[in-house]
Parts: structure tokens; C-alpha cells; sequence
């Protein structure tokens, strides 16, 4: 983006003003654009899909009034908590309350600048990406930590403590499997990581050793778990603390809160993608080679419905598996995760050591392989489905 | 085992405390004595004969016209398959009785609500305090001649007839 | 898996008082429990009960026997022909009132439907309570299934008022018995279903494992009945042990925790007993359906149901357990007293005992294992 912009100054578009000015200029209106066309809609639709998701598989329907098959449902729940009346408890900390809102919001926010929606679909491509991107999603602690404490409400304290525990342990699995791929690819940069992997599903860096195929199922978990999704949802467990560290929260406030864990989902699915699925990377056919804007079109679709599958795998889990207790969540963490996630990393390093180029035949067996556990998985999806036989379930429309 | 043998076992034990067996009723009962209503019960329970391990039941009977507050203990014997009902008199005017809540721990509860509904003070008692109603409800509901409070917490519990509501 | 034991760092550090309830997703019915914690580690959790208190034991000496019927619903809505199959019981004893015989299998097959309902409902809602929600859902599929055939039966879906002294209300007509069996035929497999979501789960296992374990004993002296009892191992069935109706010509097992996983008497018992006991209300459904002879629904009795003096206790095997109804009657048209004893009150007794040393998310696994249901604690 930023070859664009030095184009049209060399135009003479911006005559008299300072080249930095610009730059600052069309970062802000590119974030802007970035946020409100497709950031606020996504998180939206995520939650809709999520609801219709959840309802096909509790056989039921779920909204499917406003707009076509409810695709509007979540502008309707916008407006509608907009308009609510603006509760804030007497005895809450007044400031803390009304901010907390927004450093989750933010927490998750800021990390769109730097996913790699295509080659050159990037607001900024930071050298420094993936650890950005990291770093950014930390804040949502400080953000419910303050919920949870300004809420002046013991069940708001014990679901933000509980969270605050939770995103931090597990940052650390997370971050371990991250670091994996950054030596693999050798830079931390999005693109760069991106551009270490092929087209092709046996040049992604899922399939290219036991190790990495290991850490992507640890990375995913651990992010589950920094999204406070189930099974790690204990801080909003509905059925034990109310609704956790937002149960003081109305209108629109609350929405923030869930705007951002719907939104996280995103991110996650984009950073897995990135590092584990290729990225946007789409084969070079010869339709692509004059013209730019398709192929941006393509890589874009490409990544948007990598990163849209694995949001999809995290409701599917959530509507499946009950909530584990939190001294299980913590002994998970640091007994078991925590060195498999360091073995995964010295194991990835060692075979870095023997085969420095990488191992063409053995990536392919690798995806050969998750292919069979694929088909099995989808075999067992088949029989469960049939082995419930409501009518419902045999029109799977969304 | 019969109950007419519990009786027996039960009088041969305790001479004098226990009286009253009536056999031919739907519910054979007999009634004792209210100061020795715990080692009976313990009694019953440890007897290796007897065996009542369980508490069915602890409820209270409210007889105005007798003067009376009864006390009915249901026992029941999962390894012998028999049961007892004893029964203990109290004075209406100040009900009192020692817990059997060493005995069988489920007691506790029982006696609560006989405490709450009956008013009978149940002594040694660990926590004897309303179960149902609020703690400052004022009034024993199951006793027959119960009148209801005016009001409660400021609320009126009288109901103005239905009619009337309409006239006004 | 419990690893509380207090650490002495030299800091200073206050027990949190939270209370539970009444308003709360997961208490089953208004209930409230004052809880005192040490960080996620309950000290002591103080139930406080009467919400729910209706008074139905005083307006039982209000009203006449027929009448007392409908309020005998009320005293568990999710089980409510038990309790009337229960107070009507006792009054056919005292009154020496005999149930025909078709009156007789009616009770048992809208019984054994209600017991699934209810268990459908107690297994779904602590599937919620520990996280899964889809499993409820599907419970709850189910139990539209029921409702809509109790509804055919006799017209209610949740407060049946169908089991009369003498028999019952009405009669169930020959397509009614064709649906039951086209939805047990629909449901037995399902039941499997909800096994492969839940029970075999391992996140669900390690949730109920060994935890709130009840000896045999405890259970003994703290009157468990029903699962709860069951659970602990002791095999101990109303239909079995104090037959009533026509279970004794009715082949059934009773099925008792066995310590699948953890220990004997944990709540993972408990839950898989009321599993269990769907499989066995089906059996005794389609033995039922088979058996249905001809006849009268009900004995004739006197409109102005007068017993002459007496009292009775009578047991009926409910869902939550050993619901027993203990009348006593004066010779008037109206009881003298009614007492229910239900299975959710005993229950409720054990949580203070059961929840020192565990954390609050294992505080709502106990309440939902126990099946505690706040109309029947409070009636």
C-alpha cells in the first residue's frame, strides 16, 4: 500500500503537504475502512452465523426474520442496544467502567491492521507482524480485569480474575507454537511468513513435519482459550456466575464486549491461516499474470474462507463440549501444554537441522495422511447425523 | 419383623417409657415417652434386629381439642424391610422435645420445619432457626387455631372481596 | 483432583460471601444458597430455602379429598403424577377404595412417561449446567413428544390432575397407544445419542468424577432417596422393595451406580443411573402397553369422599425419589392433615455437609446431580 501512496504523490496529488502527513492520513482513512466495512459487518454476521450454526445443530431454526434468513438480525440487536438506557451501578467505579468497554474493544481491534488479507491487501505490513499481533491481543486482559473489578460485584470479580488467569497462561502455549513457525519461515513479518509457504496444501507449513501439525491443534486450542470460548468460557459461564465480568453491563457496552470476542474469532482464524494454512496463497494460473485486481479478489477469498472455517470449527466446538472447571484449565495449561508446545519447537528446530530445505516427500505423506483423519472425521459426522433421525436435520441449509 | 415384636422388643428395653400399641390400624404405632424419645430412637437404629437405619419421615400432628401436639417419627428399615411409627405427645402450650438429630443426620431438617410450621422447640438442636418462612414471620402456620398476621413488612395480607373491588 | 489444601504465605486473606440464587440460571427452581469462599474454595454453603412455600399442606385441610387433587401437581410440576398417584393412594387406603384394574395400568404408563419427562429434564439441564447446551435442546425435543401425548391422555402438559382416587380421569384411547409406542420405538436409540454428547465425554467425566462423593452411610442417615440413593449403591426401589400398583407383574431392573469412573457415590453415579432409568421406564412401558386389559377407568366412588377415621403413609417411587404422603383423615369431608415428604428436601440437607473443600463450579455439578428441584423442598 505503501508503493501507492508514493505513487500518487509523485503525481502531484498532495502538493505542499509533508510526505509523513500523508502517510499518517491514509493509514487513518485505510484503518477507518478496514474497521467499518468489513470489521464491524464481520463481527456482526459472526454472531448471526453463530446463532444459526448453534440452532441447526440443537435442531431448531434460530433467527431467520429480519432481513433475508435473519442476515440482519445483529443491526437489529445493534440499534436496539443503542437505544437502551444507560445503567451504570451507583456503587461501580465509574470511569473504569464505562472504559473497559473499549480497551477490549480495542485489544482486538488494533490487531487488523496488520493481517495479510492478500499480497498487497495489507494496511501495514509490519516486519514485526505476528509478534504485534500477539502483543495487541494481550490488552483484553487489562480490559477485563477492570470490567470485573469496577463492576462492584463479587461474581464480576471472580469472572475477571478467572480471566485474567486464563488469557495469561495461556498466552504462553500460544505464543511457543507461534515461535515454531517464526523459525521455520525465518522472519516475523505476516507477509514474509506467508511467502515461505506454496500454494499448495503439501507446501504449508500444517503439513510440513509431525511437529508443526502438533502445534497448529496446541495453537488453536490456546487461542480458544484467550477467546474465552468453551470449553474455556469460564469468566462468562452462564450457568455458574451469571454472566461473569459483563453481568453489570447493558446496551451497547455489553455489545462491546461480545462484538470482541466475535471479532476475535476472526483473528484467530486469520493468524492460523497465515501460519499454518498458507495464507492467500493461490496457484499460479495463468489468468492471474495481467491482471492485479483478480488476483487480489482471489487471494482475498482465498484467505477470507480459510480463516471463516476455522471461526466455523470454533462454534461447531462450543455448541458440542461442556466447560472445564478452572484448576483443570490451569493443570492443562502448565502441565501438559506448556511442554508439548516446547517439544513441538525443539523437535520443528531439529528438523530444521536435517533437512534444511525441507522434506518435499514427507510433507506430501503428511497430507496424505490428514486427509484419511479428514475423511474418517467426516464419516463419524455422517453416522451421528443419521443416527438421529429428525427430518429437521436432513435440510442443512444455513 | 412384626411390629407387635418391635413393641415387644421395645417394651422389654425400655420399661415404663414406651405405651400406647396400637396394632390394627392402617399404620401401627406406639407412643413414647418425650424425655426418652433419643435412646429409643438410637435404640432402633443400632439394634442389629431392628435395624432402622432411616428416618422416613418427622412430621408433627396438630390435635386442639386433646390439647396436644404430636410428634410422628416414621421409621423405616431397608435391610429388614420393616417399619415403626412412634409417636410423642407434647403439651400445646410449650412443645418441647430433645432432637434426634444424633441419631439420623437427616433430622436436622425435619425438626426445622416441625420448629417453623408447629412451633415445637426441639432442644440440643444445632441450628434451629425457620426453614420456610422468613425469619420474622410471626405465627406457627400448621397449628389449626393459626390466624394470619395483618400485615407483613408493611403489606396488607388481607384481600378485599371481589365484589367490592368491582363497586369502587 | 482436588488439590485444596490451605498454603500458609503469612498473607491476610478474607472469605468472600456470595450468594447463590434466587435469581440464577442454573438453581433448579428458586433456590439460594449463602456461600463463604476462600477464593474459588468454598468454606460453607447455607442453603436457604421458601421461595417456593405454597402452603399445599394447609390448604390440604381446606379443601375436600377430590379436590385436593390438582394441588397434589403442584407439589413437583415436573413429576406431578406421582403425587397424585401418591395422595390418591392414601386415600384409597383409608377409604378401602380398590382401582380397577385398567385404572391401575393407566397410572403406571402416564407414571413411566412423566419419570422420563422428568429425567429427560434433570439430565438436559445439568448437561447446561456444566457447560454443554446442545444436549438440553435435544431433551427438551423429546419432551414435546410427551407433553404432546399427555395432552392427548388428559389435557394438560405439565399439571395433569389425571390420577383420581379409584383410578383415573380418563381413559387412554387405542391410537394413544399407538403413538406411545411410535415414540418409544423413536426415542431408545436416542438415548444413545445423548450418551455419545455427554456421558462418555471426557471433559464432562472430569467434571463429575469423584466429586461430592455420599458413602453409604451418609446416604442412610441423610435420607437419600431415589438416584441419589441409588447412586451411593444401595439397591433400594420403592417398586421393588414396597410393591404398590401392578409393579409387581412388571419385569424391570433397578439399576445402582457402579463407579464407572471415580469413585462409588460421586455425582458421574448419580447422573448415570438416571440414564439408565430411561432405558428401564421403556421397558416397563411396552410391558404395560402389551398388558392394558379392558374395563372401567375408575371405581365408583362417592362424590363427598368422607374415610372414616384414620391415618396412612404411602410411598410412591418418583423421579427425585421416595415421595411419601402421609394422611390423616377425621371422618369429614376434608383431610385432617396432609404431609408430603419428598426426595428434593432430604437432598437439600446433604449440600452443606458435601460442599466444604470444593469450588463453586463443582457447587452447581452437586445441585444438578442431586436433582434438587425448589417445589418440592418448599411445597
Amino acid at each position: 500500500m505503501q508503493a501507492y501512496i508514493d505513487q500518487l504523490i509523485q503525481q502531484g496529488y498532495f502538493a505542499g503537504t509533508p510526505k509523513e502527513v500523508v502517510y499518517a492520513i491514509a493509514m487513518v482513512l485505510a484503518a477507518f475502512i478496514v474497521l467499518s466495512a468489513f470489521v464491524a459487518p464481520l463481527a456482526g454476521v459472526t454472531s448471526w452465523l453463530e446463532r444459526r450454526v448453534w440452532a441447526r445443530m440443537q435442531s431448531r431454526i434460530g433467527p431467520n426474520r429480519v432481513g433475508p434468513q435473519g442476515i440482519l438480525q445483529w443491526l437489529a440487536d445493534g440499534i436496539k442496544n443503542l437505544l437502551k438506557e444507560d445503567l451504570i451501578p451507583s456503587a461501580a467505579d465509574k470511569a473504569l467502567f464505562s472504559l473497559a468497554p473499549y480497551v477490549v474493544f480495542m485489544g482486538f481491534l488494533c490487531t487488523f491492521v496488520a493481517i495479510p488479507f492478500g499480497s498487497q491487501l495489507i494496511v501495514a505490513d509490519l516486519n514485526i507482524g505476528i509478534l504485534y499481533i500477539l502483543a495487541v491481543t494481550s490488552l483484553v486482559v487489562v480490559g477485563i480485569l477492570m470490567a470485573g473489578w469496577s463492576s462492584n460485584n463479587k461474581w464480576s470479580l471472580l469472572g475477571g480474575m478467572r480471566s485474567a488467569a486464563q488469557i495469561v497462561s495461556y498466552e504462553i502455549p500460544a505464543g511457543v507454537s507461534i515461535l515454531t513457525i517464526v523459525f521455520l519461515a525465518g522472519t516475523l513479518s505476516m507477509q514474509g511468513i506467508i511467502k515461505a509457504q506454496g500454494a499448495a496444501p503439501w507446501d504449508w507449513f500444517l503439513f510440513n513435519n509431525p511437529f508443526t501439525f502438533a502445534a497448529f491443534f496446541l495453537y488453536f486450542t490456546a487461542a480458544l482459550a484467550e477467546g474465552n470460548r468453551t470449553p474455556f468460557d469460564i469468566p462468562e459461564a452462564e450457568s455458574e456466575l451469571v454472566a461473569g465480568y459483563v453481568t453489570e453491563y447493558s446496551g451497547m457496552r455489553f455489545l462491546f464486549f461480545f462484538f470482541a470476542e466475535w471479532g476475535n474469532l476472526y483473528v484467530i482464524g486469520s493468524v492460523a491461516t497465515t501460519l499454518f494454512l498458507g495464507g492467500w496463497q493461490v496457484p499460479a494460473w495463468s489468468i492471474f499474470d495481467n491482471n492485479p485486481v483478480l488476483l487480489g479478489v482471489a487471494q482475498f477469498v482465498v484467505f477470507f474462507l480459510k480463516a471463516y472455517l476455522w471461526v466455523f470449527v470454533a462454534m461447531w466446538v462450543r455448541a458440542t463440549l461442556p466447560r472445564v472447571r478452572v484448576d483443570q484449565l490451569m493443570a492443562l495449561c502448565w502441565k501438559y501444554m506448556v511442554p508439548l508446545s516446547f517439544f513441538c519447537l525443539l523437535g520443528t528446530l531439529c528438523w530444521m537441522l536435517a533437512f534444511p530445505k525441507g522434506n518435499q516427500i514427507f510433507s506430501v505423506a503428511m497430507f496424505v495422511l490428514g486427509l484419511i483423519i479428514l475423511a474418517y472425521f467426516c464419516k463419524r459426522v455422517v453416522f451421528q447425523i443419521r443416527q438421529a433421525r429428525p427430518e429437521l436435520y436432513f435440510k442443512p441449509h444455513i | 419383623m412384626e411390629t407387635k415384636d418391635i413393641y415387644g422388643r421395645l417394651e422389654q428395653q425400655f420399661p415404663g417409657k414406651v405405651a400406647d400399641f396400637k396394632g390394627d390400624v392402617q399404620e401401627p404405632y406406639c407412643k413414647v415417652d418425650a424425655q426418652a424419645i433419643v435412646e429409643v430412637c438410637r435404640f432402633l437404629r443400632d439394634d442389629p434386629g431392628l435395624k432402622f437405619e432411616v428416618l422416613s419421615d418427622l412430621t408433627g400432628l396438630d390435635w386442639p381439642k386433646e390439647e396436644k401436639i404430636q410428634v410422628v417419627y416414621h421409621l423405616y428399615s431397608y435391610a429388614q424391610k420393616h417399619q415403626m411409627v412412634l409417636k410423642v405427645d407434647l403439651p400445646r402450650d410449650n412443645p418441647k422435645v430433645a432432637t434426634t438429630e444424633g441419631v439420623w443426620k437427616v433430622a436436622n431438617w425435619f425438626e426445622r420445619e416441625v420448629y417453623d410450621l408447629f412451633g415445637v422447640i426441639f432442644e440440643g438442636h444445632s441450628d434451629l432457626r425457620r426453614i420456610m418462612l422468613p425469619e420474622d414471620w410471626v405465627g406457627h402456620p400448621l397449628r389449626k387455631d393459626y390466624v394470619e398476621q395483618e400485615e407483613y413488612d408493611g403489606i396488607s395480607t388481607q384481600r378485599a372481596p371481589l365484589v367490592e373491588k368491582l363497586l369502587r | 483432583m482436588n488439590e485444596t489444601a490451605p498454603v500458609e504465605t503469612g498473607f491476610y486473606t478474607e472469605d468472600m460471601t456470595i450468594s447463590v440464587g434466587p435469581q440464577h440460571p442454573s438453581t433448579h427452581g428458586v433456590l439460594r444458597f449463602v456461600v463463604r469462599t476462600d477464593g474459588e474454595v468454598i468454606n460453607e454453603a447455607i442453603p436457604d430455602v421458601g421461595y417456593l412455600h405454597r402452603s399445599i399442606e394447609k390448604i390440604g385441610e381446606k379443601v375436600t379429598w377430590h379436590g385436593y387433587v390438582p394441588y397434589t401437581d403442584r407439589a413437583d410440576y415436573l413429576a406431578a403424577m406421582f403425587a397424585n398417584q401418591g395422595f390418591c393412594m392414601a386415600a384409597e387406603k383409608l377409604g378401602n377404595v380398590e382401582v380397577t384394574r385398567r385404572g391401575e395400568f393407566c397410572r403406571v404408563i402416564a407414571c413411566e412417561l412423566n419419570r422420563i419427562a422428568s429425567h429427560l429434564i434433570s439430565v438436559g439441564t445439568f448437561g447446561q449446567d456444566i457447560g454443554a447446551m446442545t444436549p438440553f435442546v435435544h431433551a427438551l425435543r423429546e419432551r414435546e413428544t410427551i407433553n404432546n401425548l399427555m395432552e392427548e391422555i388428559c389435557g394438560a402438559r405439565l399439571t395433569y390432575n389425571y390420577i383420581r382416587i379409584g383410578g383415573v380421569g380418563y381413559d387412554i384411547l387405542p391410537e394413544t397407544c399407538t403413538r406411545i409406542t411410535e415414540f418409544l420405538d423413536h426415542f431408545e436409540p436416542l438415548v444413545d445419542e445423548y450418551n455419545r454428547l455427554l456421558s462418555y465425554n471426557k471433559i464432562f467425566i472430569e467434571r463429575l468424577a469423584g466429586v461430592a462423593v455420599v458413602s453409604r452411610e451418609e446416604a442412610l442417615s441423610y435420607n437419600l432417596v431415589g438416584p441419589n440413593l441409588r447412586g451411593s449403591g444401595i439397591k433400594w426401589d420403592i417398586r421393588r422393595d414396597i410393591p404398590y400398583s401392578v409393579y409387581p407383574e412388571l419385569e424391570f431392573e433397578v439399576p445402582i451406580g457402579g463407579a464407572q469412573v471415580g469413585k462409588l457415590g460421586d455425582s458421574y453415579d448419580r447422573y448415570w443411573v438416571r440414564i439408565r432409568e430411561l432405558h428401564e421406564s421403556c421397558k416397563i412401558l411396552r410391558q404395560c402397553l402389551k398388558m392394558l386389559p379392558k374395563g372401567p377407568a375408575i371405581a365408583k366412588v362417592a362424590r363427598k369422599f368422607k374415610p372414616p377415621a384414620g391415618e396412612c403413609y404411602a410411598r410412591v417411587e418418583a423421579p427425585r425419589g421416595d415421595m411419601g404422603f402421609y394422611v390423616v383423615a377425621d371422618g369429614s369431608e376434608y383431610p385432617y392433615r396432609v404431609r408430603i415428604r419428598t426426595g428434593s428436601f432430604t437432598a437439600m440437607s446433604i449440600i452443606d455437609k458435601l460442599s466444604k473443600g470444593i469450588m463453586v463450579a463443582d457447587l452447581i455439578a452437586l445441585i444438578g446431580s442431586l436433582d434438587v428441584d425448589a417445589p418440592e423442598i418448599d411445597r
